[in-house]
């Protein structure tokens, strides 16, 4: 394998549309002969199909909800950044790509976060022609708020649920393909597998979820958009379905996974509160500007919040970065919330929770402007934990979030597999080593809209791609082994059930190769994740039959595919001894506790090739040059 | 503080192609801090581990934004809390020893799939037929070019809430999606962006919803009342005004 990442020449600003003249065009009439297949509905797959469609090409969409409008982006909250610079206030294309490559601490792709910078506009231009009702002043002209890692206002907003308009956005753009014929949908529908036919990516094995028979498609070229892995820690704030299969199956079948290390973890989150928990609820990074972070000075302090006498409160944050205090970066305020309760200093029943207090600011604003602010967040607080945040103190701790590796892609978010395309959350290459607020939703529609659409047409129009049919060899047998696979976890037939594997092996991770990473632990993890597979391969029950509705075979199966996918994202983490951005290696620190970058050894891409099932992986490097950005050390004190 | 509680369920066990019926179990031992769903996954894990197959219900986000989630509890959807979906109820809206009934939503065109999974695929289909402006990557001018009330933008926002859960549907005695097309048809009526297709977009959304089956608006307003977003049935008088005015060919 070649990592070839065809960064074109030229000078930085000029590299997109010069790339978008270079590449082979795919003739208007012609592009109703190939066909397309994209798995996912999600931001980037939604918008991707509908544009993809109105070009002209036949794009079979494929879904496992009941319905394209249910998929992860929707539970998006803060917004989406572009470099509009409708405030005046010194943002531009060049500011919104060097924040992002410094947020992602330097481990990005310089010129494809160029590019995500340059089209941001552009997407906002098409929502709001969508008719995306964004937030707006009272002279009518859109409202801009400021995000963590940025000195300007250039987050654009529909109150707490930009993911959700964005993606109905989307999502209507994509019924109206699927009324003209553009698109053939297909929900409830689960990708199973990724066929290769003569080196080339050209179909997928799905299986539906009402009848459970599997399904041969074949395709000129297929595009996953099926984002990212939190969940292979059990418990995270993505949706109880998110899951990793359909990268890791391409992974299998040759495409590189880079940098599965890098996951964020978002420290504002409502902390677990039994051994029931099914899932984790973010609170907006926001209430960090008014809320003041604290524990006890005493370990084992179990008394209540207003009990705890001001000077035996330990405000830790502001205490230990005086200048940046509880507005500290996502990555420091969770490692440090993590030591406190290292400490014995956590409160709550469980001890893994820290105190967010907005008294003084309720003191120092009034109640009913902090209700104004952040009224629909109380509330959501009080719903889950029932306890009244205006006069207690809310209870928080840091939780899995997104993950910025992912399959690795080219210029053109093509794989190393020919053919097969990964876009938003599943490829690795904006975001770096850790992801701006923000910045998620503006890639996933940027690589849907206006990237793929503009880059699919160079392979469809210089490969060859002879006509396959749907009973070719290689796709009997992908079904085949499929059917093998679901038939096995069936007949299993043990004593322990899905979830409980799922959560042991998400706390082995959690506490090995979570906020903070050391050498000892993830060999403990390396050398522990293979027995929990095989004891789950052994012992796992998964009631019910394969040729119906069964929740429980769709979980197994996607678990099924953490259990390996686990052990690639140690690996790495045990490669990479550098700390950078949301990886902290213990090992690796400055004296402000700081992640320590090794920029000599580490300034690379690290593309992992699958070998087969009993073998290690191949490490494949991409070197990361940088032209125009510098490479500093943060410092937030 | 939690406590632990005990539950009766019956719930409705339908296989493809079968007549349904209810069963009844026992949750045991629930944290009042879990949530209605969690609670669902305890039993469900109980009943997996007797060798019972569990209980199909749908659930995806859990924190009431993607509209998988809704069952009838005790006969109301999403067990009838103000502006809460089921995944957002938590057991402690429940005494010990209550018993709760949990059905699928009851509606002539959500079929039910299994247990208490119902197809609502004829949301989407009313969508297609114009919930959306037609407009094709690469064709908007400056996002800036028109500015837009704040009043407009806001009610637009307040329609646009719709999470498309059905419940509406469900509340509804006539099974009626009205509250649901009316969100949509409001969000663009009141936009200036939506207006070049206002008419047939009124007219085909509301042909389509008649064509699936699903009933009319008798104004009971229970739909309003079941919508876990909270919105408006004044949508709705909205929707008629489009759908007149459309007629009207105006």
């Amino acid at each position: 394998m070649k990592l070839d990442s065809k960064i074109p020449d030229g000078p930085m600003a000029e590299k997109w549309t010069n790339h978008k003249f270079n590449v082979k065009l795919v003739n208007p009439s012609n592009k109703r002969k190939y066909e397309v297949i994209v798995v996912g509905t999600g931001l980037a797959g939604a918008s991707a199909a509908a544009t993809m469609a109105e070009l002209g090409y036949k794009v079979q969409n494929f879904t496992y909800s009941d319905s394209p409008r249910r998929a992860h982006s929707i539970a998006a909250q803060g917004g989406i950044n572009a470099a509009k610079n409708y405030p005046n206030d010194g943002d531009s294309v060049y500011r919104l790509f060097y924040d992002t490559v410094k947020g992602g601490d330097f481990r990005s792709r310089e010129a494809n976060v160029y590019r995500l910078a340059e089209v941001s506009n552009a997407i906002i231009d098409h929502c709001v022609a969508q008719g995306i009702p964004f937030a707006r002043e009272y002279g009518g002209y859109l409202d801009n708020r400021s995000f963590g890692g940025a000195q300007v206002s250039r987050t654009f907003y529909a109150r707490g649920q930009t993911g959700q308009q964005l993606l109905l956005g989307a999502y209507g753009a994509l019924q109206k393909e699927v009324k003209k014929g553009g698109v053939v949908m297909h929900t409830r529908s689960e990708v199973i597998d990724v066929v290769v036919i003569d080196g080339q990516a050209r179909g997928i094995i799905s299986r539906n979820l009402v009848t459970g028979e599997l399904t041969r498609h074949v395709a000129d070229a297929v595009v996953l958009a099926t984002g990212g892995y939190s969940n292979v820690f059990f418990l995270s704030t993505n949706a109880m379905y998110c899951n990793a299969s359909a990268a890791w199956r391409a992974y299998k079948k040759g495409a590189a996974f880079a940098n599965p290390c890098y996951t964020q973890i978002h420290p504002t989150c409502i902390p677990i509160h039994g051994e029931y928990q099914s899932k984790l609820t973010l609170m907006s990074e926001s209430l960090r500007n008014d809320g003041r972070i604290w524990v006890p000075k005493k370990v084992g302090d179990k008394r209540p919040a207003n009990e705890i006498p001001e000077d035996e409160r330990d405000y830790y944050l502001e205490r230990k970065y005086p200048s940046f205090g509880n507005l500290v970066p996502r990555d420091l305020a969770s490692r440090n919330a993590k030591q406190v309760c290292d400490e014995g200093r956590g409160v709550g029943s469980t001890g893994q929770a820290v105190y967010l207090d907005f008294a003084e600011a309720i003191e120092r604003l009034g109640r009913d402007n902090i209700e104004a602010k952040y009224g629909n967040l109380f509330e959501m607080y009080n719903r889950i934990t029932d306890e009244d945040p205006y006069t207690t103190p809310m209870r928080i701790y840091p939780a899995l979030h997104y993950t910025m590796g992912g399959l690795w892609v080219d210029y053109n978010l093509m794989t190393t597999l020919p053919g097969l395309y990964a876009i938003g959350e599943v490829n690795f290459s904006d975001h770096g080593a850790n992801r701006l607020g923000a910045s998620a939703l503006m890639q996933g529609v940027a690589d849907g809209y206006f990237i793929l659409p503009n880059t699919i047409n160079d392979y469809l129009a210089s490969a060859d791609l002879p006509k396959v049919e749907a009973d070719h060899p290689a796709m009997l047998e992908a079904e085949q082994a499929a059917e093998k696979k679901l038939a096995k976890l069936l007949a299993i037939n043990g004593s322990r059930t899905v979830d409980d594997f799922h959560r042991e092996l998400g706390q082995l991770l959690w506490e090995n190769c979570g906020m903070s990473r050391n050498e000892q632990d993830l060999k403990k993890a390396l050398e522990r994740i293979p027995q929990i597979r095989e004891a789950f391969w052994k012992d796992v029950n998964v009631p019910g039959s394969a040729a119906d509705l069964n929740q429980a075979l769709e979980k197994a199966n996607r678990v099924a595919d953490f259990m390996e996918f686990a052990e690639l994202m140690v690996r790495d983490a045990l490669n990479r001894t550098e700390s950078c951005g949301g990886h902290f290696r213990t090992e690796s620190q400055t004296d402000e506790g700081e992640a320590l970058r090794d920029d000599e050894d580490f300034t690379y891409v690290a593309a992992w090739e699958f070998q087969g099932d009993d073998q290690e992986p191949v490490l494949h490097k991409e070197e990361l040059v940088f032209e125009e950005v510098k490479l500093t050390q943060r410092s937030y004190k | 503080m939690s406590e632990k509680i005990n539950i009766s369920l019956k719930v409705w066990r339908q296989n493809r192609g079968e007549e349904g019926r209810f069963e009844v179990y026992q949750a045991s031992e629930i944290d009042t801090d879990a949530s209605f769903l969690e609670m669902m996954d305890i039993v469900n894990e109980q009943l997996t581990l007797n060798g019972v197959e569990p209980i199909a219900f749908e659930h995806d986000c859990r924190e009431g934004i993607c509209g998988c989630c809704g069952t009838l509890v005790n006969g109301k959807t999403h067990g009838s809390h103000e502006r809460t979906t089921l995944c957002q109820l938590h057991m402690r809206k429940f005494k010990n020893n209550d018993q709760i009934v949990i059905e699928p939503f009851r509606a002539k065109p959500f079929k039910v799939i299994k247990d208490l999974i119902v197809d609502r695929n004829g949301l989407d289909a009313i969508i297609s037929e114009g919930g959306y402006i037609s407009v094709k990557t690469g064709n908007a001018p400056e996002a800036a070019t028109t500015p837009i009330q704040r009043e407009f933008a806001e009610a637009a926002m307040d329609a646009a809430q719709c999470i498309g859960c059905g419940a509406c549907v469900a509340a509804c005695p006539n099974g009626s999606a009205m509250l649901f097309t009316a969100a949509k048809v409001s969000q663009y009526a009141l936009l200036p962006q939506g207006h070049p297709e206002r008419t047939r977009r009124a007219k085909d959304m509301v042909k389509k919803m008649d064509e699936l089956g699903f009933g009319n608006c008798s104004n009971e307003y229970e739909c309003s009342v079941a919508c876990p977003k909270g919105i408006d049935v004044k949508n709705i008088a909205r929707l008629n005004r489009e759908f007149i005015k459309a007629s009207l060919g105006k």
